[in-house]
């Protein structure tokens, strides 16, 4: 067997970045109502802290993490609770708890927020303040930032990686912060090797944004730290994706079964180092992000700085509305996004770009034809699946070959859809079989605790009869007592 | 053809004979595959509603009765095809239709008490088969959500019929996707 070579195989794609790129990024206005969804984006929900009717001001908490991928929640806006309930998202669930709160438009500012001396701080000390400022990975997964940090800590990895790649079509929000905000950039990337123990820094950056490398090099210099350094990469798609990433800069391949902090390595956003700098710079928990707003149905293509939970319908009415009747929305870009089934979807941390398609934006995709074995979808493949066979096995039902062709090690990037000549959805098609997994283990697992607790009930509703019984008969035998007595 | 040739042939078939039937006796007695294990396996493909549509006081009686051959396998509503398909395999035989004597499929509802009806008398508490209701005696009863099986048995006892069924507020996800997706 020969080894692979780390260089991703990928797609070169067209961009079509340029139109939200002539505006300069700027901050949407404070939605009346914010629609918060306790699960931001990685599939695990906090736990919501406020009933109806309470008063929040922007920062408060709303929302504790329980489980490991969830994030803490606080509010971006100042004003009231007025629900908590099942209201449509953009994840793959589709629905989800949100806390829905009506913006007062006061700006109230919660008390108690200063600075951090992050430099002085202890690592853990800093590690658990950006857990309860709520960051979770800004790039599109939401996994939450001081878990990776922390995993990256306990195996003590030598190298950070910043990954401004941004390789998707159509997404440019990490362009626009990295022109914009390259400090803020810098200044996370130092905060980052505080907190996760790295002694190096690589903020990668695709060559089609020597606006951004550029921006970069100026703040680089003005910080003079020589631990970080800026590498460019050739831009190929799916260079941005974390492993294809950590290969194509430091030549070393995470194992299929590992997690990057395995081989000494770490990687987070451009976007999640910026907002770990703010964090630092005012002690506030994260209540926005820069999404891109783009596609031909929308009037003024632009990168906004948005408040978490704010409707997509109003970021498209901050960038002057709907052009046309748009044929398509979708979250993320154009290889990895998913469609919304309505405009009312808040913006969570995982959503990076709404796309605003129309019919010139989406090309016909074309009757769907059987599977002529090509071999195309295997020559793309990033992680170097065979898709066919993977497709395959999952027609078949067959559980055993689905895992050993590795559908958890798909990375869902599209390569294999784009180029199949029988246009067949495999992506899609990997995605479906990956959310019935799942929801069959989740039911699995709830019959599991359904047969204990069952086991249990009969086993106290028996002991409670049979006491009963003991005092039944123990009040009849001293009754007879009584009576002879 | 002599006899001499026929019967160490003849005898050796009987041996054979022999000896194969023995131990095909012994292992039918001695290695016949446990009940309580065929019971076990049975119960892990239904979908432990506790619920008693099958006309049997929950899963595992069910399960039994399947063991023992006193039940058929298109009694389990709540499993649907899918359980009906998956017993088939483990037992080997022809999968059917689920029955609809015993009630139709249904997706998955929760029980939710409403609240401003409810009387806090308690009688739901021992009707519900995995405890998911949690109250007392002139307290407010409120349903465990991710514990709730949608059993409907919490339903008759209720003499205010405070509770109706609706579907689960949380989606369900008891685990994270990282985890969803590690190997076994």
């Amino acid at each position: 067997m020969t080894a692979r070579s780390t260089f991703p195989p990928g797609l070169e794609l067209e961009a079509r970045k340029a139109a939200p790129m002539r505006q300069p990024l700027r901050v949407a206005p404070a939605p009346p109502w914010v629609v918060l969804a306790l699960d931001q984006g990685s599939g695990d929900a906090a736990l919501p802290l406020l009933t109806p009717g309470a008063r929040v001001r922007i920062g408060t908490p709303v929302g504790r993490a329980a489980g490991e991928a969830a994030v803490d929640v606080h509010s971006p806006v100042a004003g009231v609770v007025r629900s908590v309930e099942s209201r449509p998202l953009p994840g793959p669930t589709g629905a989800g708890p949100c806390i829905v709160i009506e913006n007062d438009g006061s700006e109230e500012l919660e008390t108690g927020f200063a600075p951090i001396d992050w430099a002085t701080l202890a690592p853990q000390d800093l590690l658990a303040r950006i857990r309860s400022a709520g960051i979770a990975g800004l790039g599109g997964a939401a996994f939450p930032a001081h878990a990776k940090l922390a995993a990256a800590r306990e195996r003590s990895a030598t190298h950070l990686v910043l990954n401004g790649a941004e390789c998707e079509p159509w997404i440019c929000c990490d362009d626009a912060l990295m022109r914009e905000r390259a400090a803020d950039v810098l200044l996370g990337a130092q905060v980052l090797l505080h907190a996760c123990g790295a002694a190096k820094c690589t903020i990668a950056v695709e060559d089609d944004k020597p606006e951004a490398i550029a921006a970069i090099a100026v703040a680089l210099a003005a910080a003079a730290d020589p631990r970080i350094e800026v590498a460019t990469l050739r831009a190929i798609y799916p260079a941005g994706a974390e492993r294809q990433l950590l290969a194509a800069v430091t030549g070393l391949e995470v194992p299929y079964d590992a997690l990057p902090p395995a081989i000494g390595l770490m990687c987070q956003n451009v976007g999640t180092a910026a907002a770990a700098a703010r964090l630092v710079r005012t002690g506030q928990p994260i209540t926005t992000r820069i999404v891109t707003v783009t596609g031909s149905g929308v009037r003024q293509p632009a990168n906004l700085e948005a408040r978490l939970g704010t409707p997509i319908g109003d970021l498209v009415a901050a960038c002057g509305g709907y052009e046309s009747e748009p044929l398509r929305l979708i979250a993320g870009g154009s290889m990895t996004g998913r469609a919304l089934a309505t405009d009312a979807v808040p913006l969570t941390q995982a959503v990076n770009c709404v796309v605003v398609a129309t019919a010139a934006d989406l090309a016909a995709r074309g009757r769907e034809m059987p599977c002529i074995r090509c071999g195309d979808c295997a020559t793309v493949c990033p992680p170097g699946l065979l898709p066919q066979s993977l497709l395959r096995a999952i027609a078949a039902g067959d559980d055993d070959q689905v895992a050993r062709h590795g559908l958890a090690d798909c990375i869902e990037c599209g390569c294999c859809d784009y180029v199949c000549p029988s246009r067949i959805p495999l992506t899609a098609r990997f995605r479906a079989a990956r959310e019935t997994r799942r929801a069959r283990l989740d039911e699995r697992q709830r019959a599991a605790e359904a047969r204990d607790r069952f086991a249990r009930h009969e086993e106290r509703l028996a002991a409670t009869a049979e006491a009963d019984r003991q005092a039944f008969e123990a009040a009849r035998s001293r009754a007879r007592g009584e009576r002879e007595g | 053809m002599s006899a001499t040739t026929v019967l160490p042939a003849i005898g050796v078939a009987m041996g054979l004979a022999i000896v194969l039937g023995a131990a095909l006796g012994w292992a039918a007695t001695r290695l016949r595959p446990d009940a309580d294990r065929l019971v076990e396996s049975i119960d892990a493909l239904l979908p432990q509603t506790q619920c008693g549509q099958c006309r049997y006081p929950g899963c595992r009686p069910y399960a039994e009765a399947i063991a023992r051959g006193d039940a058929d396998i298109d009694q389990c509503p709540p499993g649907g095809e899918d359980t009906v398909h998956a017993l088939a395999a483990l037992l080997g035989r022809d999968p059917k239709p689920p029955d609809p004597a015993f009630g139709a499929t249904k997706p998955r509802l929760v029980a939710v008490i409403d609240e401003a009806r409810c009387i806090g008398c308690a009688l739901c508490l021992p009707a519900c088969p995995v405890d998911a209701i949690v109250g007392a005696q002139r307290f407010m009863h409120t349903v465990i959500e991710q514990q709730c099986t949608g059993c409907e048995l919490c339903l008759p006892p209720c003499p205010v019929d405070c509770i109706e069924l609706r579907p689960p507020l949380v989606s369900g996800r008891l685990r994270t996707r990282r985890a969803a997706q590690a190997r076994p």
